[in-house]
């Protein structure tokens, strides 16, 4: 232990400025805060900090108005126009329920792999490259602690914007179509409570994607000083994993791409749900956070910060 | 520790062989076995010119940067292993302010304040109003970030440093950017938080500014430190010249190398040479005696900045 006692603090004489802030500043024994309470303030002040931000608050927007204009398109086109896909587009004519869904669906392969990377872009990179990263690691925060709260604060960030897209959809689907009871893509009817529920399951299937894909992008930022880069190259990573996914040829690469899975979120909507594919995306989902959360504290615990 | 206990003699900073190449083997060696001693109560000015490795070597001894060779013991542990126990003690600025640019200067070192693990969050507005007062930025506290000056900037950094009691502060090119009026206010501010009982570890290429707060004085020069010691072991190892005005170019030129003295040179209104223990009286006396017209003459010892370009050898940035 170093001594602490053979290293006093200012003396207790010191002027009238410093000597409240002896007196009170450090919460040494009784008063201390707490481990966990020093976290979760450190956490509130992540949260804030993204929050407050102008570009995030558009960006939040942005995520908001997508169930708006699905509602809104479906209302004032041809009632008529039919078609058999799984986005649920053609439910919402007679069911405002399904706008959320609609939304959810259309969200998740650009614009909240998006917003996650954004936020994952800023996390480490964007702090580096203001400079606040080096403030934060001499205050000190240690490093493992440092990317905790990023990535809770990321992850939390993500569920933010899933519930704000489902709890939007739902009020624009009330107000055009009017909620009821749910009929599932097996044919059977669920009561709106527990359609509800289902949706809610939903929201956390799309935010473990999202968690996952966060972890992606917190190794990411770790790499560069540069946060628009970390947020491109994430970005590209989420948008080929996708296109990937999509060519039939490449079905041997199909089980290791994050995306493979994501939109099992449909049989959420079976009765009973059907739970195959749903358990192999979360296995993924899971899978992704370990590697990446691993290899991104690997990486910031011996970088040498210049920035 | 055993190094610690006797803590009255130890020393609050400490470097032995601390070595950083990047890039590897074949790589550029920033900073070269330095040993840097940081007694307490010091005002240590750790001079060099730009790329000397000053920044680099602060970044080692705060754990931003894993040295390749060598250690650090700052505070009685050990860097970069023991960063959460001792940096709570030390407060830092690092090449410059680094704050969220869209956040108010108030709210930039409240977010620092949520960081600190010790913090007392009941006390935090309290504080970081404190620290603000102390730099004389109250009264843009409001102000955001990207709306301050390169001087406010600099001192919001300062306060940074000031949230918590230290046991020592490095400020790393505190007064970079700042005013004659605001550099003056660092240097008080400086000597005032040593007469608190606060170790300084002040680093900075314009001398001046700090030659009169520094009680220690160690210069780096492409990566090494080519000396170390109080101010006065520092500067006084530097011969105090004598300087001649004179019409009589040449025939003091003969006087002065008559007497001995060492680097005999002629400037465009007379002669210069170094002293070397000979007293002036006596060469005013040989200088008259000789018959020659001296206008004036002048003794001048070193100032830091001659010290300084003799050690690095000229030009602020020619090591780079």
């Amino acid at each position: 232990m170093p001594t602490s006692d053979a290293l006093p603090a200012a003396p207790a004489d010191a002027p009238e400025v410093v000597e409240p802030v002896d007196a009170v500043g450090r919460a040494e024994q009784g008063a201390r805060p707490g481990a966990v309470g020093a976290w979760l303030r450190f956490l509130r002040s992540e949260l804030r900090l993204i929050l407050g931000r102008r570009r995030n608050q558009v960006g939040l927007a942005v995520l908001a108005a997508v169930p708006v204009v699905i509602a809104i398109a479906v209302k004032v086109a041809d009632p008529t126009s039919n078609g058999d896909d799984a986005t649920f587009l053609n439910q919402i004519t007679g069911n405002g329920f399904f706008v959320a869904l609609a939304a959810l669906a259309l969200e998740i392969g650009l614009f909240l792999p998006l917003a996650v990377a954004v936020l994952a872009g800023d996390a480490v990179a964007g702090e580096a490259n203001v400079g606040t990263l080096r403030g934060l690691l001499v205050v000190p925060v240690t490093r493992g602690r440092l990317l905790a709260v990023k990535y809770v604060a990321l992850v939390l960030g993500a569920l933010l914007g899933v519930v704000l897209v489902a709890v939007v959809g739902l009020v624009a689907g009330a107000v055009l179509f009017g909620l009821h009871p749910v009929v599932t893509l097996s044919g059977t009817t669920l009561g709106l409570g527990a359609g509800l529920v289902r949706l809610l399951l939903v929201v956390l299937y799309v935010t473990a994607y999202l968690a996952a894909l966060g972890a992606l992008g917190l190794f990411v930022s770790t790499l560069t000083e540069q946060p628009m880069g970390a947020t491109v190259g994430i970005i590209i990573l989420s948008t080929a994993m996708w296109i990937l996914d999509s060519i039939e040829q490449l079905h041997w690469l199909h089980p290791w791409l994050l995306v493979d899975h994501q939109l099992a979120l449909v049989d959420l909507l079976r009765d009973p749900v059907y739970t195959h594919d749903l358990s192999l995306g979360l296995l993924t989902d899971l899978a992704y956070v370990v590697v990446f959360l691993a290899a991104a504290w690997a990486r910031f615990t011996s970088k040498d910060v210049t920035s | 520790m055993s190094v610690a206990a006797d803590a009255a003699a130890a020393p609050v900073l400490a470097t032995s062989g601390l070595t950083k190449r990047f890039g590897g083997k074949t790589g550029q060696t920033a900073v070269d076995a330095v040993d840097l001693t940081v007694p307490r109560g010091a005002v240590y000015g750790f001079l060099g010119p730009n790329g000397s490795g000053k920044t680099t070597t602060i970044r080692m001894v705060l754990g931003l940067v894993r040295p390749t060779a060598g250690d650090v013991r700052l505070l009685g542990g050990r860097m970069p292993d023991d960063v959460a126990t001792v940096l709570p003690r030390v407060g830092a600025l690092v090449e410059g302010p680094g704050f969220h640019p869209y956040l108010s200067g108030r709210a930039n070192l409240a977010r620092l304040d949520a960081a600190d693990r010790l913090a007392d969050p009941r006390t935090s507005a309290q504080r970081v109003d404190e620290a603000l007062d102390r730099v004389d930025l109250l009264g843009s506290a409001r102000k955001r970030f990207r709306a301050y000056s390169l001087g406010m900037r600099q001192r919001l950094a300062i306060a940074a440093t000031l949230l918590q009691p230290r046991d020592l502060l490095v400020l790393d090119e505190p007064t970079n950017g700042l005013d004659p009026q605001g550099t003056r206010e660092v240097r008080t501010l400086i000597g005032r938080l040593n007469q608190e009982g606060v170790t300084l570890l002040v680093s900075s290429h314009l001398l001046s500014e700090i030659e009169q707060v520094c009680t220690h004085l160690g210069v780096m020069r492409t990566g090494r430190l080519v000396a170390q010691g109080s101010s006065a072991d520092v500067l006084g190892s530097t011969r105090p010249s004598a300087e001649v005005t004179t019409p009589d170019t040449t025939r003091a030129a003969e006087v002065l190398a008559g007497l001995g003295l060492a680097d005999v040179s002629p400037t465009p209104d007379g002669v210069t040479a170094t002293l070397d223990g000979v007293a002036p009286e006596a060469v005013v006396a040989a200088l008259v005696g000789a018959g020659v017209a001296v206008r004036g003459f002048v003794v001048r010892h070193a100032t830091l900045e001659d010290r300084f370009i003799e050690l690095t050898g000229g030009g602020f940035d020619a090591d780079e």
